[in-house]
């Protein structure tokens, strides 16, 4: 691994920007800790970019971790063809902005198939577009260590996961034979064809992430701010109605409404939540009397307990 | 926290407000005999600070089927996060938990207590600031506590928690509780644990956890187990000498070249001296580079960029110094370790050693066990079995660097690595520097002879030398340079 020889990033204008808590300094330290860790070992590091909040956050930790020097690896963005047009726009303008080396990709077997959510239903179409696609790229970009912005505290399955997870030849997690991690020293030796996923967010909540965008004044999409935005209700969730592949089924009629999103994947399978929250301000505010869990949002993982889990096994990040 | 309302089945209600977390947050581990209640204090945390959502609780409710007496979900299956574990009822291994205050956030090692106790301990301890034991008020300590309590502090938990739990079950009654604390004051005491706090109470129905209990112990005055945990140190090494283990080094152009890393130890400021080791070069801090400012100082725990004044050879796994403070290093060091994996450690045999950003071959020889019932060493030469904790002789082929564990966390520990397996086989800590061995180099007639320093001084203050000691020639070396120079010694020959 070589830094990208180049003049050095200007640093932003913002000094006067207040010094970072306690807390979220210690966090912020631990993940570039751990970036530069990775970076130093591994042959080829890549950074998994899913252009939401956790992915954000991540992004802007690389860039403090090398700085002066540019992010030394590739962002990877597996493109399931179903996200928000807002997240594509947003993807590409930050990759742009920060002079990133974006690698986009799409499981051309399964929308060759016309593989959709609506035709084969969540599971299998996330496993196709997701778990699959994902296996594809890390194996066309013969990547050693990915970094992903899981947080342990995300969901039960990943309460036990490391912070380098190591993977096996076909990507698979085995939870009972996880290598023990002790103090902040990590193993970071594998054979050819296994590698990591390394999680430098780990020991972030959700309140932590919110907390730091606003400290650091980090882009976001504005799909997490509230606006009046169309949608239908479905199974429940509310559901954007923007896009003119959604279909409407019988009954099903588009309201008008200030939504807003907690996580942001495919919109299909993304259920907004009521909200006037139009800053960060607010959004940290409702957060923080928040009842309800923000992967509730997401159907991934409501189709069977433990389905999380699974999913983890069989390479899905 | 500041809420006193009694604990309910149902969240307490959420005043949203501005939190500042002005305190690092705390890690804590909890360890505790199968039964002790230890699921249902941790369920009790998350659930009364609100870390448990609404759906999750549904989730459980709807798996478990089954609610406590009070109504709660259970709170073991809250815990229970991987299927394998549910499927065989057994928790086998360490999760992590957040939960918060208005004051602090906390992070909680969750390690089984049962079977393989000692490695997922030594995991979820490593990193811990704080251990909390629980007993059953019923049984009162049990050799399993001494366990647990000789572990943590091995590990470098300086603060102990007794949590004195089921306390609802022996009608809060304030003799067995002051029984219970005395005996476990005690015990903490003989492992040179002086921070101690015991608190009564029942993870059940939430009393002295993170509401108080009131009126059923009005003769409990003391803090509950959140408060407790709000108030404890998080320990650091910044009193001792810099320490900078180099992570990499980044030449994004010409004319910039800086070192990343950690700071590991003491603080650095713009015109300090700093030694590389285990070069020994000498260059001076010129700056302290960061994303949002180039800074005036940093301290254990900064992730930072640092820029010397000179061009030396730094690399990966070197470690930048203070010039008047500085580790040890060596060829050869004490240690204590734990074994993590099946095979165990083998006398002998060559292991990859890292420690902070430094990676080396090193061999391990077994010198004592700890037999933990007793808390005594009991000599063994022998292979190591899993779970076994030994007092082991480290030689290293290059020059290792190293602060004992005493003084540092992060520069006194060190991971062992299994070569053939890649897998991560022990967790040590640093004890001492074997003082150097003794080396002797022949030069035609001369003899050149390496001594530890206190050694050498006795044999020049003897009788014996003192009329020839004019013709000696001393040279004070580090162990590095001398190791170093009788390498470079053997391969003249
Ligand atoms: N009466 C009472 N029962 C408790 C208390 N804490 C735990 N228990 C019960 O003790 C049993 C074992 O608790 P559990 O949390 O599963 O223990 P673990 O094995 O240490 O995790 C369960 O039936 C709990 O409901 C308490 O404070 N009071």
């Amino acid at each position: 691994m070589t830094d990208v020889i180049h003049a050095a990033e200007p640093r932003p204008a913002s000094s006067t920007k207040p010094p970072l808590d306690p807390h979220l300094k210690a966090l912020e330290n631990e993940a570039i800790h751990i970036f530069r860790e990775v970076a130093a070992e591994f042959e080829r590091p890549v950074m998994l970019y899913s252009i939401g909040k956790d992915s954000s956050v991540l992004l802007h930790l690389a860039r403090k971790a090398f700085h002066p020097g540019r992010v030394p690896f590739p962002l990877l963005h597996v493109d399931t063809g179903w996200k928000f047009k807002e997240m594509i726009r947003f993807r590409d303008e930050i990759a742009r902005k920060y002079e990133l080396d974006l690698v986009v990709h799409t499981n051309a077997r399964g929308k060759a198939e016309n593989v959709t959510p609506f035709t084969h239903g969540s599971a299998l179409y996330t496993d196709i577009m997701k778990t699959e696609a994902l296996r594809q790229a890390l194996d066309a970009g013969k990547y050693d260590a990915a970094f992903g912005g899981a947080r342990r505290d995300e969901e039960a399955s990943r309460a036990k996961e490391r912070i380098y997870s190591f993977r096996t030849p076909d990507h698979r997690w085995d939870p009972r034979n996880q290598r023990p991690e002790l103090w902040n020293v990590y193993n970071g030796m594998v054979r050819k064809g296994e590698s990591v996923r390394a999680f430098p967010l780990s020991n972030w909540t959700e309140v932590d992430i919110w907390r730091y965008i606003q400290a650091e004044d980090i882009p976001l999409v504005p799909l997490y701010f509230a606006a009046e935005r169309p949608f239908v209700e479905r199974d429940g969730m509310m559901i954007h109605a923007e896009d003119p592949r959604l279909e409407r089924l019988p009954g099903e009629t588009v309201q008008h409404d200030f939504i807003r999103f907690r996580t942001l994947g495919c919109f299909p399978l993304t259920g907004a939540i009521r909200s006037r929250a139009t800053t960060l301000d607010e959004v940290i505010a409702e957060l923080e009397i928040a009842t309800v869990s923000e992967r509730q949002g997401r159907a991934i993982d409501r189709d069977q307990s433990g389905s999380m889990e699974k999913k983890k096994r069989e390479g899905y990040f | 926290m500041t809420a006193s309302a009694t604990a309910a089945a149902v969240h307490p209600a959420a005043d949203a407000v501005a939190v500042t977390r002005d305190l690092r947050p705390l890690r804590l581990i909890t360890c505790g005999s199968v039964d002790d209640g230890k699921s249902t204090l941790i369920g009790r945390l998350l659930w009364d600070t609100k870390a448990v959502k609404e759906d999750q609780a549904a989730t459980l409710r709807r798996d478990s089927g089954q609610q406590n007496d009070l109504g709660l979900p259970d709170f073991a299956l809250l815990l229970d996060g991987l299927q394998a574990e549910r499927e065989q009822g057994i928790t086998i291994d360490v999760a992590y938990r957040y939960f918060a205050t208005d004051r602090r956030s906390f992070i909680v090692a969750d390690t089984p207590g049962h079977e393989q106790y000692t490695r997922n301990m030594a995991t979820g301890a490593s990193t811990a600031d704080l251990a909390v034991l629980l007993v059953d008020a019923r049984t009162g300590l049990l050799e399993q506590t001494r366990r647990h309590a000789t572990i943590a502090s091995l590990m470098g938990i300086k603060q102990f928690v007794l949590a004195v739990n089921k306390f609802d079950l022996v009608g809060y009654d304030q003799a067995i509780f002051d029984a219970i604390s005395h005996d476990f004051r005690e015990l903490a005491l003989s492992l040179g644990v002086r921070q101690i706090t015991a608190i009564p109470m029942s993870a059940l129905k939430g009393e002295n956890v993170v509401y108080p209990a009131g009126a059923v112990m009005l003769w409990y005055d003391g803090p509950t187990l959140v408060e407790t945990l709000e108030l404890a140190t998080v320990r650091s090494a910044q009193a001792g000498g810099f320490r900078l283990p180099v992570q990499r080094v980044s030449r994004p152009g010409e004319s910039f070249r800086g070192y990343q890393g950690t700071v590991a130890g003491g603080s650095v400021k713009p015109g300090d001296s700093v030694v590389i080791l285990p070069s020994g070069m000498i260059a001076n801090v010129k700056q302290i580079v960061t994303f949002d400012l180039v800074r005036n100082a940093a301290v254990a725990g900064d992730a930072i960029t640092l820029v010397l004044d000179r061009q030396v050879d730094v690399s990966r796994g070197d470690m930048i110094v203070s010039l008047d403070a500085q580790p040890m290093t060596g060829l050869e060091f004490e240690a204590q370790i734990v074994a993590l994996q099946p095979d165990g450690i083998e006398p002998g045999k060559r292991y990859w050693l890292k420690s902070g950003s430094r990676r080396q071959r090193v061999s391990v020889k077994p010198l004592s066990q700890l037999e933990l019932s007793s808390g005594s060493w009991r000599s063994h030469a022998d292979r190591l079995a899993m779970n076994a904790i030994g007092k082991v002789r480290l030689s290293f082929d290059e020059p290792a660097i190293f602060d004992t564990y005493d003084q540092n966390r992060s520069t006194g520990a060190f991971i062992l690595i299994d070569p053939d397996t890649h897998n991560t086989i022990a967790g040590g800590m640093i004890a001492a520097k074997r003082s150097g061995g003794i080396g002797i180099r022949y030069e035609g007639e001369r003899v050149v002879l390496s001594l530890p320093a206190d050694l050498a001084d006795q044999i020049m203050a003897s009788e014996l030398f003192a009329n020839r000691r004019d013709e000696a020639d001393v040279r004070r070396m580090t162990s590095a340079q001398a190791t170093e120079l009788f390498q470079n010694a053997a391969s003249d020959i």
